[in-house]
């Protein structure tokens, strides 16, 4: 449409599901369909190491460039099997605890459960993870 | 481009002495096209004077535009004179639903006990059409249709023909949560694509912001939300639409006060919709860019 560039804002499913994570203490992020983290909520920040504010959008391919993951054992993980990674590329919810180092240089162990959302036609629109720290904190 | 208000109350028709200004009939709003074309946006209880109207014209294929069905958006369908004309062509589009067809939706109202007739039994020929993701064509215009925030599965309008443009949102809640309204990037802004620039926005303003508050969550928007979010839209015309049925005559002026008094820019201020309101967008061939004409008329009051 003339003046109107189509998806002028996210999609629906995602703006209601920032909303709802804006209000939440559990650590939340989101993913849009490509896998460009669009959001972490405040608890989610701490992880980061940065406010979302600083750091910005990041596509999934300079997701390494903030976040070190490896397993406990310090073995690299792929993206594509990351929690997030498969419930974007396989469509399914996923579960794993890691070891995260953030922008501020600290390790953490983090219990991360990710789950695809569909929209209607089951259109992938993006990723919601939750993460709370593996001995028990809430990240 | 002209656009004709049938019915613009929320929720649930209010006809009676109170409301005789604004009018008491639930969502409809008719669309005549450049190319002659008819789209009818909502089938609320506006929809029956507007059949009895139809039926006067020559026959013409019928495109009705659904945002969502909630009963107030389609409850005057039932009662539409084309469905029961023998050969009537209609369209009727609405918001997929990943549980059911749109049929299938709008069959669980039109059948028993909830109505006497099915669906299934009506003369005119019916065609349903979920809306599509991507913009489409309706006769000389060009449409496109979003999700918006509300409950269910609803979608907002946005008709375009030339450089006028007609937005259509009368059941929408973008604020839910939010704070800082006025600090919301409108990325993150629902129904934005819809509106975006827009020369007419007609947007749901059914509460005071002190009623909004005990009603969170409920798919509406406070006027103030309303004029936010048309500000937001840098549209160049609001028209508050979607009245509740609780509000008289008397409590729209002083909702429309209220919001004209927040409007940012003097002319043309916020209006509340009301039935008979004809809105010409385009009329000139340069455009009027002052904002569109507007005239009255009296519906018909003939029953069906």
């Amino acid at each position: 449409l003339s003046g109107v560039e189509h998806r002028a804002h996210k999609n629906l499913v995602l703006i209601l599901a920032r909303e709802f994570a804006s209000k939440l203490a559990t650590p939340v992020f989101l993913t849009d369909e490509a896998g460009t983290l669009v959001y972490l909520n405040e608890a989610a920040e701490r992880m980061a190491g940065r406010t979302f504010a600083e750091i910005g959008e990041i596509p999934a391919e300079e997701w390494s460039e903030f976040f070190q993951i490896r397993e406990l054992d310090g073995t690299p993980i792929p993206l594509e099997r990351l929690p997030g990674g498969i419930a974007l590329l396989e469509r399914r919810p996923a579960h794993h605890t890691l070891a995260v180092t953030g922008v501020d240089g600290r390790r953490r162990e983090l219990s991360i459960t990710a789950f695809p959302l569909l929209a209607h036609r089951d259109e992938l629109v993006g990723v919601v993870g939750i993460y709370w720290e593996a001995d028990g904190g809430s990240g | 481009l002209r656009a004709t208000i049938w019915g613009c109350r929320g929720s649930l028709a209010a006809p009676g002495p109170e409301t005789v200004a604004y009018g008491g009939n639930t969502s409809c709003v008719e669309l005549e096209l450049a190319d002659g074309s008819v789209v009818v946006l909502d089938a609320g209880t506006g929809i029956r004077a507007l059949g009895l109207e139809m039926a006067k014209r020559p026959p013409a294929p019928i495109h009705l535009c659904l945002t969502h069905l909630h009963l107030d958006h389609l409850e005057g369908l039932g009662f539409f004179l084309p469905l029961w004309t023998q050969g009537a062509e209609l369209h009727i589009w609405g918001p997929a639903s990943a549980i059911e067809s749109l049929d299938n939706r709008i069959a669980r109202y039109m059948s028993p006990p909830l109505f006497p007739v099915q669906l299934s039994e009506v003369p005119s020929q019916i065609t349903f059409h979920d809306v599509s993701d991507e913009e489409w064509r309706l006769g000389s215009a060009r449409v496109l249709a979003e999700a918006v925030a509300h409950r269910g599965p609803t979608v907002g309008y946005r008709f375009e023909e030339g450089d006028v443009s007609l937005a259509y949102i009368p059941d929408h809640e973008p604020y839910l949560g939010e704070d800082e309204p006025a600090s919301l990037d409108p990325a993150w802004l629902s129904g934005y694509g819809v509106a975006r620039e827009a020369t007419v926005l007609m947007h749901d303003a059914q509460y005071f912001d002190e009623e909004y508050a005990e009603r969170m969550g409920w798919g509406h928007s406070s006027f103030s939300h309303a004029v936010e979010f048309a500000r937001a839209a840098r549209v160049g015309e609001l028209v508050l639409f979607h009245h509740d049925p609780l509000h008289t005559d008397a409590d729209l002026r002083r909702l429309e006060a209220q919001a004209r008094r927040q409007w940012p820019s003097a002319d043309p201020a916020p209006r509340l919709a009301r039935e008979g309101m004809q809105l010409e967008l385009g009329t000139d061939a340069d455009d009027d860019l002052s904002g569109p004409a507007v005239s009255g008329f009296e519906p018909s009051l003939t029953p069906p």
